[in-house]
């Protein structure tokens, strides 16, 4: 199992899911912003940063990056795709998710350790957990704050594609505590918390983030 | 992206013409009476009488702004140095692989790997442009130690700030934090600790103090120097634009007037994103073996980095000036010479080696260009349009700047200060331990921390508020590190000698507290203005007192920082000598963090309780009185209960640690029980008002399920255990005391801050426990 981690410029947690994918126990495969090439690998994760200094719009530049029409394209095809903190930002500007990620409501960038409810136990990255599963990850985001117009809420909801959502409080303001969302298939999903934070008990506050990248193997070898 | 240098266009004197106020190296020895404005750039009679002596002419306008910078107190340690030299007299410590001069003192770890450590101060540009000022430090501190051949791997940030509820404390607090976050964050770098800690005497003149950390294997050691001529000065990074012009000579060396104008122009704005680019490009440069010698543009910018890369080496440098790519064409070259535009790095690189360092560049789309190349004069020469402007020996600028005996004098108050005994005895235990916690000092930093990312790199094994920062270097051995940074200014206020101790013990004792052994040491002195004999008396006292210290502690200085000239109008800051310490974990998951976790667990005090109040949170905080001597320095007993602490780690004995400093036991006990939420049913013996409020150092509450082991080798080491109690329960019972349930606990040290700065949404609770192995 290849799983291929992108490095954009300003990208930082390329090396955390690097980690995150070879403690769940695939092989991690370096991919470079500026190459046609996914090195046909098994599934893609966009990894958190400030991709281009998040100059623009968050996730906006990168979106446009040569690889990215690749990662579109093979999305399209079924490919799994996982997108966090910086990556979700890309994946929704790059067309593949709904909604847009803005400002955090207080202004502020926000680090804690945040507690989520798993609500889809069933797309590509999420079938380690149970459906209502409560876990902890840990956020760490500026402009985190999911937002969409109240119908595609309404429909996002109505279609089950909320994967995650905040418990405890939610630290950025998020419409409806949406933490995370995936596509209509099941197989593109964004996350604004850090599950490769949480795969270790030496360094993250739980191992509960270590259920997404042992899914995606799950989800590979059923497809 | 790139460019070579190239000669001015048409011939020289059609460059002259076009130029006609051009200052160069020819007209300067032709007009020696020209009157230069030495004086505005910070220069004192004697320096700009003794630069002319250097040249034997005039400097040219480009000379003058240089030697002006480079012989700042900022750059020159004009004041310091006679001082700072007790550090360099220490005796020589195996693990230090590169001492005082560099830009960072790199520590031999072990396994091959070497740590390089630092701690800068931004002060006052800080004070002027909070989040630019705190910003540009973190990536000034950070350019240091990638300088060395070292990935930056954390951050810390030591800040204090007037009192809590100025006006001007919420307009500068608040930028600060969001500074030092908006650019470590955007770096990827985690911060792992630090203070935060308030003080009238810093009412406009906070201290903002960053620290960087990096790791290199021991061969990819980089230094300073150009060597070889005929190689090339390739700058790259930012291009060079207006900011900063003269921010070290104009806001850190001179003391703020509050009549003065607006100094905003002089304080650099940075792009952590170059920044991020630059760290990725320099070590793929350095992997690849491409440069000779590397040296980051700081303060004094362009000037800095030339004269002391040249100045190391052992030839000259010629500079073709009109080669620099800038952001803004108006700028003059003294100009372009002073500028403190933040992100650039300046290398040497042989001939050969230049094309594919440039391909590195342009793969992280970082602009290089070749700006000049090392000479076998001993002359740093620079031209403008053809013309010579700078024509200098580098040593005169970077190394042999003037340097002051200042007069000192014991303050004359301080005998009535330390007569001044503090009261010491508490009418109301309960109402002064929630006066304690609660205060500014005290209270959960939370909503500070917050703002900073402590996560990133997945290495971070303790971090705030833990007492130190613990990460992990090698994921397949567990070889770790611990820092942290302690400078309590009471103390030092009352005896800058002790207090200087006090603050290394404090350091030291919260690097053991994780399990630790303290390797080495840094520091950020922080003194008002050294041209009054008082400040500058205080100042020797805490080197002196670091010295000795670190000589009978065993440990090396690598480096360090000194920021002078801290007082608005005549009112100097209190003397705040920052100390940091580093320790190395052979076994970083032997770390003992703060926090109790369990109940049923005994709940141990190490090391001996005396009735010492003076400079202590409790007689600050409740009694507004400062006064009276520091408590009892003994270094014998930090020594005992730090090779007690490895040995309790080591032996998996105790759960958690916490180290007692301000706010003595109270402030422990509630950091510890409301880390996870876990109480305690405890009793103290002796006098209740010393028991909870006292800081005698050299203290640490353990916990732990085995507490006769803990006893049998805290009575080996000679170590004092006295037996507190057991863990569990929602509250805090101090029997025959006080009852302090954790709930009325928790919102009176959570409210503090957002209270005054601003309240978070959503309620800062227990720390979710999330699905963690046993094993």
């Amino acid at each position: 199992m290849r799983i291929g981690v992108i490095t954009f410029p300003g990208s930082l947690d390329d090396v955390d899911a690097a980690r995150a994918v070879r403690l769940a126990g695939a092989e991690p495969v370096a991919l470079w912003h500026g190459d046609h090439d996914l090195k046909d690998v098994d599934a893609v994760v966009l990894p958190g940063g400030f991709s281009y200094g998040d100059y623009l719009r968050a996730g906006a530049i990168a979106a446009r990056s040569p690889l990215m029409a690749d990662v579109v394209a093979a999305a399209h095809g079924g490919l799994p795709v996982l997108g966090i903190c910086n990556g979700f930002q890309v994946l929704c500007e790059a067309g593949l998710l709904p909604g847009a990620l803005t400002r955090n409501s207080h202004l502020h960038f926000r680090n804690r350790d945040q507690g989520l409810l798993v609500e889809r136990a069933d797309t590509a990255w999420t079938t380690s957990f149970q459906q209502g599963q409560q876990i902890v990850v840990p956020v760490k985001n500026g402009e985190g704050r999911y937002v969409a117009a109240d119908a595609d809420l309404d429909r996002l909801e109505g279609e089950g594609r909320v994967v995650v959502r905040y418990v405890g409080g939610n630290p950025n303001g998020s419409s409806r505590d949406i933490a995370g969302v995936t596509s209509a298939d099941g197989r593109v999903v964004g996350l604004m918390p850090h599950p490769e934070h949480a795969v270790e008990a030496l360094t993250g506050p739980s191992v509960d983030g270590l259920g997404f990248f042992t899914s995606v193997l799950t989800a590979m070898v059923a497809a | 992206m790139t460019s070579t240098p190239h000669a001015a266009d048409g011939p020289a004197d059609a460059a002259v013409r076009s130029m006609p106020d051009l200052d160069t190296v020819e007209r300067a020895a032709r007009t020696p009476d020209t009157a230069q404005p030495f004086a505005e750039l910070g220069l004192k009679d004697d320096e700009y009488a003794s630069i002319r002596d250097i040249l034997g002419r005039r400097p040219t306008t480009a000379e003058l702004a240089m030697y002006s910078v480079m012989w700042s107190e900022h750059c020159s340690y004009k004041s310091s140095k006679v001082h700072l030299r007790r550090f360099g007299d220490l005796p020589k410590s195996d693990a230090l692989l590169v001492g005082m001069g560099e830009n960072a003192g790199v520590v031999d770890v072990g396994e091959g790997y070497a740590v390089t450590f630092k701690v800068e101060s931004h002060n006052h540009p800080s004070y002027v442009e909070p989040y630019q000022g705190a910003a540009t430090g973190v990536g000034g501190i950070v350019r240091d130690i990638l300088t060395m051949g070292a990935r930056p791997i954390a951050v810390m940030d030591s800040l204090r700030f007037g009192a809590a509820d100025a006006p001007d404390t919420a307009r500068v607090l608040p930028g600060v934090v969001a500074g030092v976050g908006g650019y470590g964050n955007c770096l990827g770098l985690p911060n792992i600790g630090g203070e935060l800690l308030f003080d009238e005497t810093y009412a406009g003149n906070p201290l903002v103090n960053a620290l960087c950390v990096g790791v290199l294997r021991h061969e990819e050691l980089q230094l300073a120097k150009a060597e070889g001529v005929g190689n090339k000065v390739v700058l790259f990074g930012a291009r060079t634009g207006g900011d900063g012009i003269g921010g070290v000579s104009v806001l850190a060396s001179e003391t703020f007037d509050a009549e003065g104008p607006a100094k905003r122009p002089a304080v650099q704005v940075g792009d952590p994103f170059t920044e991020k680019l630059l760290i990725e490009a320099c070590l793929e440069i350095f992997a690849a073996g491409l440069v000779t010698g590397i040296q980051d543009l700081g303060g004094a910018g362009i000037s800095c980095a030339t004269s002391e890369l040249a100045a190391a080496g052992s030839g000259g440098m010629a500079i073709d000036l009109d080669a620099v790519p800038l952001r803004d064409s108006t700028l003059t070259p003294a100009e372009i010479l002073m500028s403190e535009s933040q992100e650039r790095m300046c290398a040497i690189v042989e001939p050969g080696k230049v094309e594919a360092f440039l391909a590195v560049c342009a793969k992280w789309d970082v602009l290089a260009t070749v700006i000049g190349e090392v000479t076998d004069g001993e002359r740093l020469t620079i031209d403008w349009h053809g013309e010579r402007i700078v024509d200098v020996p580098p040593r005169t600028v970077a190394l042999e700047g003037p340097r002051y005996e200042r007069p000192m004098a014991r303050p004359a108050d301080l005998d009535a200060l330390q007569a001044d005994a503090p009261p010491s005895s508490s009418t109301d235990l309960r109402a002064d331990w929630l006066a304690i916690v609660s205060s500014p000092d005290g209270a959960d930093k939370s909503w500070v921390t917050e703002q900073y990312d402590r996560y990133v790199r997945g290495n971070t094994v303790l971090a705030q508020p833990e007492d130190s920062g613990v990460l992990r270097i090698d994921e397949s051995s567990n070889l770790g590190i611990a820092l942290s940074l302690d400078g309590n200014a009471r103390f030092a206020r009352l005896d800058p000698y002790t207090g200087a101790q006090l603050n290394l013990a404090e350091a030291y004792r919260n690097v053991a507290v994780s399990g630790a052994k303290p390797l080495a040491v840094t520091n950020c002195l922080n003194f008002g203005s050294p041209e009054n004999p008082e400040v500058m008396w205080q100042f020797a006292e805490a080197v002196r007192g670091l010295a000795d210290g670190c000589r009978e502690l065993g440990l090396p200085v690598t480096g360090g920082n000194v920021s002078l000239y801290n007082q608005t109008g005549d009112v100097a800051i209190n003397p705040t000598p920052v100390i940091g310490v580093l320790g190395v974990h052979a076994d970083v998951t032997r770390r003992v963090p703060t926090g109790w976790r369990a109940a049923e667990e005994s709940v141990l005090l190490l090391g001996e309780s005396r009735a010492e109040f003076g400079g202590s949170a409790w007689a600050a905080v409740v009694h507004g009185h400062l006064g009276g001597l520091p408590p009892r320095l003994d270094l014998v007993a930090e020594r005992s209960l730090g090779e007690l602490l490895a040995g309790l780690s080591a032996d998996g004995l105790v759960s958690s640690a916490h180290d007692l400093a301000d706010g003595g036991l109270a402030q422990a006990l509630t950091e510890s029980a409301l880390r996870y939420g876990t109480g305690a049913r405890l009793s103290v013996p002796g006098d209740p008002t010393a028991a909870l409020f006292g800081e005698s150092v050299a203290r640490v509450v353990v916990t732990t399920t085995d507490p006769a082991a803990v006893r049998a080798a805290a009575e080996a080491a000679g170590v004092p255990v006295t037996e507190l109690g057991t863990t569990g329960g929602d509250a805090l019972v101090l029997d025959g005391l006080l009852e302090l349930p954790l709930d009325e606990l928790r919102a009176a040290w959570t409210a503090t801050l957002p209270a005054l700065f601003g309240s978070p949404e959503v309620a800062v609770g227990t720390v979710p426990v999330g699905t963690v192995p046993t094993s």
